[in-house]
């Protein structure tokens, strides 16, 4: 997917004035938010579990080739073929090439953010391979030509008559209104091509070392059937994924559908080991694994290699007052929120993302919600910092710090110019004492008055009293 | 106990009546109180913005004005934060000062915490007739779990009454240089905890952090209402809002 974010202060101001972006998104709150709050009370040992759940991800990571090398040995001994490919085009080149491989001419698609990183379906439409995504939200932006706004919930932004809308247009059937009706027409639509695909292609929650499986966590049974009934199934995920023991995966599992939903456990956990064996009766005949990099290498061993814990559950931006008033697709590629401002720069270059890590008020709300115990925060001001090192910030903004910093290491002349600018603000203050607008910080003052100081400095006022 | 006061940059140069109220509440707790003159500001603005050096230099000539104190005590719960927290993460590669900035971290401690925590203070020189409603500043909620402290301090008051309003955890949009960098979308955010502030009726919004204040009273003020006081707590506590 093409990487937009650049042009995020624009589209700031356009997704502010969307009004029917900003109703939907008044329902994300209540819906994730409270929904987390209620069901994490539930268990007792919340935080002791989120403490292991971050050791769970540090093991991975810290010897992440020794577990990918063991998970490809054991999936390759129960009949997986594994791929690994280095950026989202090796991947299109590798699922394209497997389709022609096993005769493959239509697939059907659970949800995957990596595919979508890599851009998959238009790769797959443009070898010939018509591609369906079967996530009843994945398949309404499929409809619409749409990218996902929100790594677990896709269609967040999109109401309920919008998607009668476009079922109307596509499924030349009378319009429905009822929630019940639309999902009626997308499972009959839908149930006939899981039942002719060629290929089911999946993402991947988690990869299993110890066992060589495929995880996937799902609530509406479609990525169930895209994994078993067609005989060729793609499994695509990031290295990253990669979690030793069965053992450590019903930890993260404890914290993954709280976090992300705010459900105990979702509808399907579905653990897809090897091909279909000779007693089974389902499951694919050919099982092919492709583990994608794009990037996630050069984050390991770095002050940032805790952003690869990320175990994707969406908290984070449930939970930010940013993402809460503009949206996923503000951010500009498939990640957005919190996690996105961190990974999208990391992934895409600090360069092409100026304004991500800065867009944030580090509030920590993201950071304490997490899972995995990712800081968050953290993590945004050290890109911070990265841009101020590699002069990515404007002349502006360097002047204003240096200055200021320069200024508060004098105490006189801090003292003096805090004197007479204290002086002359409340002096502009006026009758009502506020400043309806401030040279150079129009930002400020577009949206708000500021309040006029009293004139007099603390240090001024403190001075006097103690000598009268 | 003698403590060292930093007044904050913003107190200084906004709202010197703030500090003048921690003063009040200090001394009446019984504490010896000192305002240091040579401080200007910890540094937070640099920090946050990616410039580590100038946020070092600040954090040293910070404990050189303050390390001699039994306390600090600072009537805001970001600046604190940036003390308490950030200071010692950014000498961690130097030993020696590691373990001067961590024993000032301990020592250090945003105004209500420090009331409720180490003097336990059981009343408050101050008192306010009105209603209030309250807003939890993130770097004090989130860094140093300042919450049920100003409700304590505030329950003592006879006269108080607190209409909490929805969400009051939730970031008032200000974030330092965020509010001037991204106005928009910081005007939007305060205009959200300014409709939970309108709902709850209350005569006053208080809270622990001047420049949450600065951003919800700015906000407050250009759509037309003038009527809602903007307080610190410290304000109320030490009963300067009540005298004006």
């Amino acid at each position: 997917m093409q990487n937009n974010s650049v042009n995020f202060k624009r589209q700031v101001t356009v997704k502010l004035a969307d009004v029917r972006l900003q109703n939907a998104l008044s329902r994300l709150q209540s819906r994730f938010v409270g929904g987390r709050a209620a069901v994490i009370s539930e268990i007792s040992d919340f935080e002791e579990t989120r403490v292991a759940a971050a050791a769970i991800r540090d093991r991975a990571l810290n010897d992440l080739e020794h577990w990918l090398l063991q998970f490809e040995q054991q999936a390759t001994a129960r009949g997986a073929v594994i791929h690994w490919a280095e950026t989202g085009e090796d991947v299109n080149r590798i699922v394209v090439e497997i389709a022609a491989l096993h005769g493959v001419r239509t697939a059907a698609k659970s949800k995957s953010m990596v595919s979508e990183e890599c851009g998959l379906n238009d790769a797959l439409e443009k070898a010939g391979v018509q591609v369906t995504e079967t996530d009843l939200g994945e398949y309404i932006l499929q409809l619409g030509h749409e990218a996902p706004s929100h790594i677990v919930a896709p269609v967040v932004h999109k109401n309920k008559e919008e998607i009668a809308d476009l079922f109307a247009e596509h499924h030349q059937k009378p319009r429905k209104t009822g929630i019940a009706e639309l999902c009626l027409e997308a499972r009959e639509t839908l149930r006939p091509i899981f039942l002719n695909a060629d290929m089911g292609i999946s993402g991947g929650n988690f990869v299993i070392a110890e066992t060589g499986s495929v995880l996937i966590v799902t609530n509406e049974g479609n990525g169930r059937l895209v994994t078993t009934l067609p005989r060729v199934h793609v499994a695509i995920t990031g290295i990253e994924k990669v979690v030793p023991t069965l053992e450590d995966v019903t930890t993260l599992l404890r914290l993954l559908p709280r976090s992300a939903t705010g459900q105990s456990i979702t509808n399907y956990i579905s653990l897809l080991t090897g091909t279909k064996g000779s007693t089974d009766h389902d499951g694919p005949a050919h099982f092919h694994i492709i583990l994608l990099d794009n990037g996630r290498s050069s984050i390991l061993d770095s002050d940032m290699q805790k952003m690869l814990r990320c175990i994707r559950c969406g908290a984070c931006m449930n939970h930010c007052p940013v993402y809460q008033n503009i949206g996923g697709h503000a951010y500009g590629w498939v990640y957005p929120g919190p996690m996105g401002s961190i990974l999208t720069p990391l992934l895409g270059g600090l360069e092409s993302s100026p304004d991500l890590p800065n867009a944030s008020t580090l509030c920590g709300a993201c950071g304490a919600v997490c899972p995995v115990k990712i800081p968050l925060p953290d993590l945004l001001r050290k890109l911070r910092e990265k841009q101020m090192e590699r002069g990515m910030k404007t002349q502006r903004e360097t002047f204003m710090l240096k200055a200021w910093a320069w200024m508060a290491l004098h105490p006189k002349i801090y003292a003096l110019i805090t004197k007479i600018g204290v002086r002359l603000m409340g002096l502009m203050g006026g009758k009502d004492k506020l400043l309806h607008s401030l040279p150079g910080a129009s930002g400020w003052t577009d949206g708000r008055d500021f309040p006029a100081p009293s004139g007099r400095t603390f240090r001024d006022l403190y001075q006097q009293g103690k000598h009268s | 106990m003698r403590v060292g006061l930093f007044v904050t940059c913003l107190v200084d140069a906004m709202r010197p009546r703030i500090g003048f109220a921690t003063i009040k509440l200090l001394e009446s707790a019984g504490c010896e109180v000192v305002f240091p003159e040579q401080q200007t500001c910890c540094g937070q603005p640099g920090f946050n913005s990616g410039d580590k050096d100038s946020a070092k230099s600040l954090a040293l000539k910070f404990i050189a004005e303050f390390e001699m104190f039994d306390y600090v005590v600072v009537p805001s719960g970001s600046c604190a934060g940036m003390i308490k927290v950030h200071y010692p993460e950014l000498f961690q590669d130097n030993p020696s000062l590691f373990a001067r900035f961590t024993a000032l971290s301990q020592r250090t401690f945003e105004l209500t915490d420090f009331l409720v925590r180490i003097v336990k203070i059981e009343k408050v020189p101050g008192s306010f007739q009105g209603s209030i409603t309250y807003h939890d500043s993130c770097s004090g909620l989130r860094q140093l779990d300042v919450y049920k402290q100003p409700r304590q301090l505030l329950a003592t008051m006879t006269d108080v009454t607190v209409n909490e309003m929805i969400e009051s955890t939730t970031c008032c949009g200000f974030g330092g240089t965020f509010s001037v960098k991204y106005g928009e979308l910081s005007t939007r955010m305060a205009d959200n905890k300014c409709q939970h502030i309108t709902d709850t009726h209350a005569d006053a919004i208080v809270g622990g952090d001047l420049g949450c204040l600065l951003n919800i009273e700015g906000r407050l003020r250009r759509t037309g209402d003038l009527k809602t006081r903007v307080l610190h707590v410290a304000e109320i506590l030490s009963g300067s809002a009540q005298e004006e």
